[in-house]
């Protein structure tokens, strides 16, 4: 079983949900990738998505976009990300490290070496924005023989053939992105997302996360109530941007804290 | 006559094209896909689309025989095709037009296109005021600082310029923007794309609206020559005023397909747009095609005197087209582009677009080696009005 399913499991007996933090991995500096990691699961962090910077994000808001920026900046390459996540399972061999970006620097890199290189460092999972089930399954099938799972996005405007397609190719968990609009847009519409999700269910048979537009404890209370998992981004992002050096670890650590409470209460 | 049926159904030329988006985009695309479908096949919206090019753009647009600049090339004979004449002074119009009736169709009343030099948001900018349509162009700040005489016609048109300052500031920065504004305002906005590029059905759509360019050659040429020429050269950025000269000749494997891109300073400098000639596949914008980029896949900046080649990405059609051999790919540098320019102002009288002065200089090139027998067919993209101050400039003058 991964990493992930095992992961689900024993939250599901345990009757809590998971909290699924996302940082875009060099930023602020290369140094901070790996304490910032331990920092999130120390604080309640369920599933790692590691954020693979590029040139062009073309699905994501102001912020990630910034934070993207600020770790090519810093020179981190795809090569560099997978570097972080052999470091990080020197210390921690349980966390699912998912890590999500673009598909151009895994089609630079070519998908064998890819799939060889994440798994050498122990990556759970891959989540490409822009490779829909139409385009990935080469890609999926490699990462399969190799144990990582993929994970796909459902949107508001997925109709259920694509439910279905989504269904064929993915596993580990699907990650519903709860707005029209890019990551940290608009706050989140509860009744919408209580009303997708269990049509998601009767067609897909796998955890199912919720994140964009998750910005506080008291919306990812509300979500965690209808799904499996609550994703958080843009919030984290933010705080990254905005922390001084010294007390950046402290001031992610409060946060997520923060989260995890209020998902637990 | 060789069969060419490209793209499938799925977008793809050969390994390249296809639909490389985030799922919140593949709604939009599944709509305008059918919708496009319908109406490519529909002679009612085919009359349409012919009636506004006839009596709007002004079309068909002549080819001319550029006898002082053949003589002075000493070779082959050189014609232009005078896409320069359209309304609003290039060949962007026919596919802002195509795509404008499209969005009629499909009940959308906002118009969201991208742009560099500012020719491609003009059109789209004049398209919307001739339906009435709310119209916002998103361009990057460093070509709004570039292009201010096209900033200002937008507004004159009664759109919105959008200032992108992400990325490097530039056309692929606006692209981005646009696809963001896009995802978020999907359901009554329609965007049109400038080039033969993004998520299928755009590279298809954006050519067949183009190709009204080389359809009308297929009969141009025959009446005034007697024959087709021997090759037809077209500038290349993304690809959308060769890809419309080209695709109808596809089939005619005896005519020579030859795109002329932006070699800036030179391509061992590394500072140019020359994508086909340097660059290698990857994806971006929605599509598998060749790209400037880095050794990590991150996108790299390029450079060419001229805005509207500046863009480190081609259209998948292109690729495959460089792949298959069926079209060649050069690459000519802002100087010489830049001594053709003069040539065509001094010689025929017209002042070309910096874009197409690139085929100019090429077939100037090619002209001088070949029997004066021969003839080479130059796509002139579009006119110079909007190059005058980078012209100006390096010439050491301020206007």
């Amino acid at each position: 079983m991964s990493r992930i399913s095992a992961t689900f499991e024993k939250l599901q007996a345990a009757g809590r949900k998971a909290l699924i933090p996302f940082v875009t991995a060099g930023d602020p500096d290369n140094a901070s990738a790996v304490p910032i990691m331990h920092t999130l699961v120390a604080a309640g962090a369920n599933i790692i998505e590691l954020g693979v910077p590029f040139s062009d994000p073309m699905a994501d808001g102001p912020t990630i976009q910034r934070s993207s920026e600020r770790a090519l900046k810093n020179g981190t390459s795809l090569r560099d990300v997978l570097g972080f996540v052999t470091e990080f399972r020197t210390r921690d061999s349980e966390t699912p490290v998912v890590l999500m970006g673009y598909a151009n620097p895994i089609e630079a890199m070519g998908y064998d070496a890819f799939a060889d290189a994440a798994a050498e460092a122990g990556v759970d999972g891959v989540l490409v924005v822009d490779y829909p089930p139409e385009e990935s399954e080469p890609l999926t099938m490699k990462l399969r023989h190799r144990g990582i799972d993929s994970i796909f996005l459902l949107s508001p405007t997925s109709m259920e053939a694509r439910m279905d397609g989504v269904a064929r190719l993915a596993s580990g968990y699907v990650y519903y992105v709860s707005l029209k609009g890019v990551t940290g847009a608009a706050n989140i519409d509860l009744t919408e997302v209580s009303e997708r999700i269990p049509q998601i269910r009767s067609r897909v048979n796998l955890p199912i996360g919720v994140g964009f537009g998750i910005r506080d404890g008291a919306t990812a209370r509300a979500i965690a109530g209808v799904s499996d998992a609550v994703v958080i981004g843009s919030r984290l992002v933010q705080e990254i941007e905005s922390s001084p050096p010294e007390a950046l670890l402290e001031n992610l650590h409060r946060l997520v804290s923060e989260i995890r409470q209020a998902m637990d209460a | 006559m060789q069969m060419y049926d490209l793209p499938d159904s799925k977008g793809h030329f050969g390994p390249y094209g296809g639909v490389f988006v985030a799922e919140t985009l593949i709604h939009a695309l599944d709509e305008l896909r059918t919708q496009y479908e319908a109406l490519r096949n529909d002679p009612a919206f085919v009359a349409e689309f012919e009636h506004e090019l006839k009596h709007y753009v002004g079309r068909p647009s002549p080819v001319y025989h550029a006898k002082r600049l053949s003589q002075k090339a000493g070779g082959a004979q050189i014609w232009l095709k005078r896409e320069d004449l359209n309304h609003t002074g290039a060949h962007k119009i026919n596919n802002t037009m195509g795509q404008a009736l499209v969005a009629r169709h499909m009940g959308k009343k906002r118009i969201i296109a991208e742009t560099g030099a500012g020719q491609h948001g003009v059109a789209s900018a004049t398209v919307a005021a001739r339906f009435g349509m709310e119209c916002v162009v998103y361009m990057g700040s460093e070509d709004i600082h570039r292009q201010a005489q096209n900033v200002y016609r937008m507004k004159l048109l009664g759109a919105s310029v959008v200032p992108v300052e992400s990325g490097s500031r530039t056309l692929k920065d606006a692209l981005n923007e646009a696809m963001r504004d896009w995802v978020t305002n999907v359901e009554g906005t329609f965007y049109i794309i400038g080039t033969v590029a993004g998520p299928h059905p755009y590279p298809m759509m954006v050519r067949d609206f183009n190709s009204v360019v080389g359809r009308e050659l297929l009969t141009q040429m025959p009446d005034v020559l007697g024959r087709q020429p021997d090759a037809i050269l077209a500038c290349v950025g993304g690809g959308s005023n060769a890809m419309g000269a080209f695709y109808p000749y596809i089939p005619h494997t005896d005519v020579r397909l030859i795109g002329v891109e932006a070699g800036g300073l030179g391509l061992a400098t590394g500072k140019h747009a020359a994508t086909l000639c340097a660059g290698t596949p990857g994806v971006l914008h929605g599509n598998r095609t060749y790209l400037m980029q880095d050794a990590n896949g991150q996108i790299i900046e390029t450079h060419s005197i001229s805005a509207g080649l500046d863009y480190p990405g081609v259209g998948p059609e292109h690729a495959w087209l460089k792949d298959t051999g069926r079209a060649e790919y050069v690459s000519v540098t802002d100087d010489e582009a830049l001594e053709a320019f003069h040539m065509m102002c001094r010689l025929e009288g017209i002042i070309p677009a910096l874009e197409s002065s690139h085929a100019v200089a090429h077939a100037v090139k090619m002209a001088r080696d070949m029997s004066s027998d021969k003839v080479l067919l130059v796509n002139l993209s579009g006119r110079g009005d909007k190059d005058m101050a980078t012209v100006a400039e390096r010439s050491g003058l301020t206007l």
